[in-house]
């Protein structure tokens, strides 16, 4: 997969049944440089990936154009007819070739246990509906660590983890905008004002062999 | 109508979406929206609310169906429409729709039709109201585009100048 200049421009995935939801992540995408594909739904998303149904064997593995389709990040609503996005998680995670793909969930909803889940999953982050700009400014780090990426090996995804970690670190300070925003939903959970949980929580879910 | 000017019908603009945002009837999301149009997509915002039009009436026409029939009331049918309902309308900030839908819910998880049909009407009315006034504020939003051509009537002029 030769990866060329960084000047590549990214690709996200954004998966939502819902017409007006696409059509705003679409645009919080664009608006954020980044290259976009939209579905409908999880078997689609899947489709489009390249995976087939019934078959994670690697060799099956045939891209819907016969090219390779590269996606640097999936973003995905949670609520969704037949596969959620908890299933797609899953099934992305349980696969070889797409596990190492950065997901993001988003969801109307403010439930604890549902982000938690998520998360353990291997979640990178999980935003709360209606998703702003400020939240897509988020995924840069993600998609910046499987991009850099060059080997499969665990031990460098642990050094790139690090390297992401302090990455973020310091691009959360640079980035990070209060919250101060009433109309945000209350954290009374206890909950990080930012809507997701500290990213010590991802160490789990990688190493999962 | 192109008699109008710039400022007049920016005030305008300004005091109808002042007045919306006083009663609620559009929220934060809404301004979100507008400031995610530019000029590669100069009708985002009106592109994104035809399509909730459109979805919602579709909708309603649904809910109202499925409360017609007296024997038997698809409640959890219509908790699936109004969930929807309710996400696209918070997604376009659409705040008073949405806390409808909310009553509404509550009312089909209890299989309370009388509570329902009350909460169905007032939907209907909510939406109505919601629906002219984006209308008008699309208007309102065309004649300024119209009187800004013909202000700068050549091509190379930039139509955002320190005026409109």
């Amino acid at each position: 997969m030769g990866l060329a200049a960084a000047e590549a421009q990214f690709h996200v995935l954004a998966v939502d049944d819902s017409s007006i939801d696409r059509k705003l992540i679409e645009m919080l995408l664009k608006k954020t440089s980044y290259h976009v594909t939209t579905v409908d739904s999880g078997s689609k998303a899947l489709e489009f990936l390249g995976w087939n149904e019934g078959n994670s064997d690697e060799a099956f593995f045939s891209p819907k154009n016969n090219q390779e389709v590269e996606v640097n990040l999936i973003i995905t609503d949670y609520c969704m007819p037949g596969m959620t996005g908890y299933d797609l998680l899953k099934k992305i995670k349980e696969s070889a070739v797409l596990r190492d793909i950065p997901v993001v969930i988003m969801s109307s909803e403010n439930v604890p246990s549902r982000i938690n889940r998520c998360l353990e999953e291997g979640a990178e982050e999980f935003f709360l509906k209606p998703v702003r700009l400020a939240d897509v400014n988020k995924l840069k780090p993600h998609i910046m660590k499987t991009k850099g990426k060059e080997t499969q090996n665990h031990e460098n995804q642990d050094n790139d983890k690090e390297i992401a970690e302090t990455e973020i670190q310091s691009q959360s300070q640079q980035q990070q905008t209060p919250q101060s925003n009433p109309k945000r939903k209350s954290m009374d959970e206890g909950l990080s004002p930012d809507r997701t949980r500290p990213r010590y929580n991802n160490g789990l879910t990688v190493m999962s062999n | 109508m192109l008699g109008l000017s710039l400022d007049q019908l920016r005030a305008d603009m300004n005091r109808l979406l002042a007045i919306l945002f006083h009663q609620g009837v559009l929220d934060e999301q809404f301004l979100q929206l507008q400031q995610l149009q530019d000029e590669s997509s100069p009708n985002f915002v009106s592109e994104v609310v035809n399509i909730y039009f459109h979805e919602s009436e579709k909708l309603l026409r649904n809910l109202r169906a499925l409360l017609v029939d007296r024997e038997l009331s698809d409640y959890k049918k219509m908790g699936i429409h109004l969930n929807q309902l309710m996400g696209s309308s918070s997604s376009i900030g659409a705040q008073r729709v949405r806390n409808v839908c909310i009553a509404f819910r509550a009312a089909s998880d209890h299989n309370n039709r009388p509570g329902c049909l009350r909460a169905l009407e007032l939907l209907e009315y909510e939406y109505c109201y919601l629906k002219n006034k984006l209308h008008e504020l699309f208007q309102i939003e065309q004649q300024r585009m119209l009187a800004a051509a013909v202000r700068y009537p050549a091509p190379q002029q930039h139509l955002n100048n320190p005026q409109g």
